[in-house]
């Protein structure tokens, strides 16, 4: 897939201890760190990017644009947009079904993830995998799994291939808090560990699986200490907050490119929507949802550009606008699309021809 | 008679159940505290407890296999897949472990319970979460598998299915949840195994089972109209296969369409053609048709998936060749 704008992998800083305090004010926030301006307007824009877009799914779902299973990230974008900043092109990212953010992050044109998301040929998998099926190979997006759990071996994988052929790249690995549970997650942090494979394991810990809150599913909640289990490095991050996402993920690449092996970070973030477009989230309060919009990363990230004087209301305005409209080209290019052909059913289901079944 | 939901029937018979025998209980995710997540447990929590009607974490390898500990230590567990997709994380407990206990410990342990939740495509859900394994089990013995197809069926099938000595797997279909259908305030419940004749015809029959039931009795419907009298049989339950009542309806019409979710190789479909081919020969006029998904994983967009799956069209072709006409 084409990129938006090829901008801005790579761009990193020399600062500095994190916290994982929560608590911190927002004006101390932006003191601490030391990012520079291109770093926090591609944050910024990617993040807004991811946002707007994400809205716009929303509301395209009610029209019954969008089918299926659609699982929306709206909260959790620092979680992708610091690990741009922190990793190089060449490493390769997994996550699960709640995935528009990553491509989106990546550079995967916002066409063909509406596209997608739309069911049309021009999609990012040809209208063949949908919401929870994003994959996009140029910007090194190795998908979009649905079953809970079950890219967490794959991202082991990918990482043994790396270590395999003597590369200097890594695998970053999403998961949610819900799928540290299965067995599939414990199996292949054992192993990453032991053979020191080349994996970030990312627990975007947004509270809930579903209906399901972290307590409710075990007495360990602080989940990063599954990682020491295994003697894997593992730390809590606040992912709310960009930076930290960033800085984390800086030491965590430096680990496993030195040959130390894995990271468990779990990144505590939060999802603003319920946990598909059916889940009307009765299970939390209206107090606990506003408490983190009150943290929300964009606003961060905004307060942290103007208070360094990176940026004055006029980019706002611009970025505004200018993501509006690309959001908007995504879903004429969309609409405008074709549906695949039915004779797709046949492709890419075996590399070379098959002799299918058809009587 | 009174009308309720197919989640409704299913929610019935397990409280009916759980009421009258305190070994039951239900497991899985989302089952106590969301009311399910299809609304099939909804208020059990309440009435039931947490001791009863239990939330799991994301685990199903680990509470498939709590729930055959449990029915090996006198318990009759109950336990929900939030889709039978998810149960392939399971699905070594279920094999190798509640098909095979009774025959492995020559009797001394057996495994009285249910895996139950909905199978097949449901909307526009992609190749990970539109797949069919009714034939995957049935393939094994030990298991028995029940797949209805209205509200009547389900609610009887399964306070059956809950009180049988042996692992049943029992299927259902988020696209029927919310069908309605007469079912009687009195207490019943229909045997496993037993196929219904839902339509008398004398040219063709009919076979399917769950939600394809459907689109052969549309079938047979638009059959009529053109003056094709199909026979329609709802198999309930594909181990065992009712064969007996295939083979008397065979013996009157000579013709056979299967009609079927899952992918053709090795599907109950391809079953059912070598038993009527073996047992009936001589009464077949015509060679065995069958409907069954294409050979391909179930795609995003909409062409795609009415290129994939059975229909009403297909089955209605496949009957004319039968006949040829
Ligand atoms: C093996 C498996 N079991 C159940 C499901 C159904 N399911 C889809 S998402 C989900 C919750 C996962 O929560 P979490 O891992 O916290 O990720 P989040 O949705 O919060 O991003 C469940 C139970 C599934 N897709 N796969
Ligand atoms: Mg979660």
């Amino acid at each position: 897939m084409a990129k938006t704008n090829s901008k801005s992998t790579n761009t990193t800083t020399k600062k500095s201890k994190t916290t994982n305090s929560k608590s911190s004010s927002k004006a101390k926030v932006a003191s601490k760190y030391n990012f520079p301006k291109e770093t926090y307007q591609f944050w910024y824009e990617r993040m807004l990017l991811i946002r707007r877009f994400e809205e716009k799914c929303g509301q395209l779902y009610g029209r019954q644009k969008i089918k299926g299973f659609c699982h929306l990230y709206i909260g959790q974008e620092a979680c992708v947009v610091g690990a741009v900043t922190a990793l190089k092109k060449e490493d390769k990212w997994i996550t699960a079904y709640r995935d528009h953010g990553h491509p989106l992050a990546l550079g995967t044109s916002p066409n063909a993830v509406m596209a997608e998301l739309f069911a049309k040929a021009t999609g990012c998998t040809k209208g063949k995998g949908g919401s929870m099926h994003l994959f996009d190979k140029e910007v090194n997006f190795m998908g979009g799994h649905g079953i809970v759990g079950a890219q967490i071996p794959l991202g082991a994988g990918i990482a043994f291939a790396e270590k395999y052929n003597k590369t200097d790249n890594l695998c970053i690995c999403f998961m949610g808090d819900g799928a540290v549970r299965q067995g599939a997650f414990h199996e292949a942090l054992n192993m990453a560990m032991t053979w020191k494979l080349p994996v970030i394991f990312v627990i975007e810990n947004n509270g809930y699986a579903m209906g399901t809150s972290v307590e409710r599913t075990s007495n360990v909640v602080e989940l990063y200490t599954l990682g020491e289990a295994y003697d894997i490095p593992s730390e809590p991050v606040d992912a709310m907050k960009v930076e930290e996402v960033h800085l984390s993920l800086e030491r965590a690449a430096e680990r496993a490119r030195k040959g130390d092996g894995p990271t468990l970070l779990e990144f505590r973030t939060y999802r603003y929507r319920g946990h598909s477009m059916s889940d009307p989230a009765k299970y939390r309060t209206k107090e606990e949802l506003a408490s983190y919009k009150e943290l929300d990363p964009i606003e961060m990230v905004k307060e942290a550009l103007l208070s360094n004087k990176m940026a004055d209301e006029g980019y706002f305005e611009e970025i505004e606008k200018k993501t509006k409209k690309i959001v908007s080209d995504a879903v004429d290019f969309a609409e405008e699309s074709p549906y695949p052909d039915v004779e797709e059913i046949y492709k890419d289901v075996y590399v070379e021809s098959y002799p299918f079944l058809k009587d | 008679m009174r009308v309720i939901q197919f989640r409704e029937a299913l929610r019935e018979a397990m409280s009916e159940e759980m009421r009258q025998d305190k070994s039951i209980f239900l497991m899985g995710e989302e089952v106590a505290a969301y009311n399910g997540a299809y609304k099939v447990s909804q208020g059990m929590l309440d009435e039931f407890g947490e001791e009863r009607v239990i939330d799991t974490p994301i685990a199903e390898l680990g509470f498939a296999g709590i729930g055959v500990g449990a029915a090996m230590n006198g318990l009759r567990p109950i336990i929900e897949f939030m889709t039978f997709n998810f149960s392939l994380v399971a699905i070594d407990q279920i094999i190798n472990s509640a098909a095979k206990m009774n025959a492995m410990s020559g009797g001394q342990y057996t495994v009285p319970m249910v895996f139950r939740g909905p199978t097949g495509n449901a909307g526009q859900l992609a190749a990970q979460h539109s797949q069919n394994f009714e034939n995957w089990f049935a393939n094994t013995a030990g298991l028995k598998v029940v797949v209805p197809s209205n509200p009547y069926d389900a609610k009887g099938l399964l306070k059956t299915s809950i009180r049988d000595n042996d692992p049943v797997i029992f299927m259902e279909s988020e696209l029927m949840y919310g069908d309605k259908g007469e079912v009687p305030e009195e207490e019943y419940s229909l045997p496993i195994g037993e196929a219904k004749i839902v339509k008398q015809g004398k040219d063709i029959t009919l076979v399917s089972f769950g939600k394809m039931m459907k689109v052969a009795t549309q079938a047979s419907a638009e059959l009529d109209k053109e003056g094709i009298s199909a026979e329609v049989i709802d198999l309930r339950s594909v181990r065992p296969i009712d064969y007996p009542a295939i083979i008397d309806s065979v013996k009157k019409t000579n013709r056979l369409v299967v009609v079927e979710e899952a992918w053709p190789l090795a599907a109950i479909s391809a079953e059912i053609a070598y038993y009527i081919q073996r047992h009936a020969f001589d009464y077949l006029d015509a060679p065995v048709y069958r409907i069954n998904s294409m050979d391909v994983p179930l795609a995003y967009a909409p062409t795609l998936i009415e290129a994939t799956l059975p229909n009403v069209a297909r089955t209605i072709e496949a009957a004319k060749a039968a006949l040829y006409i």
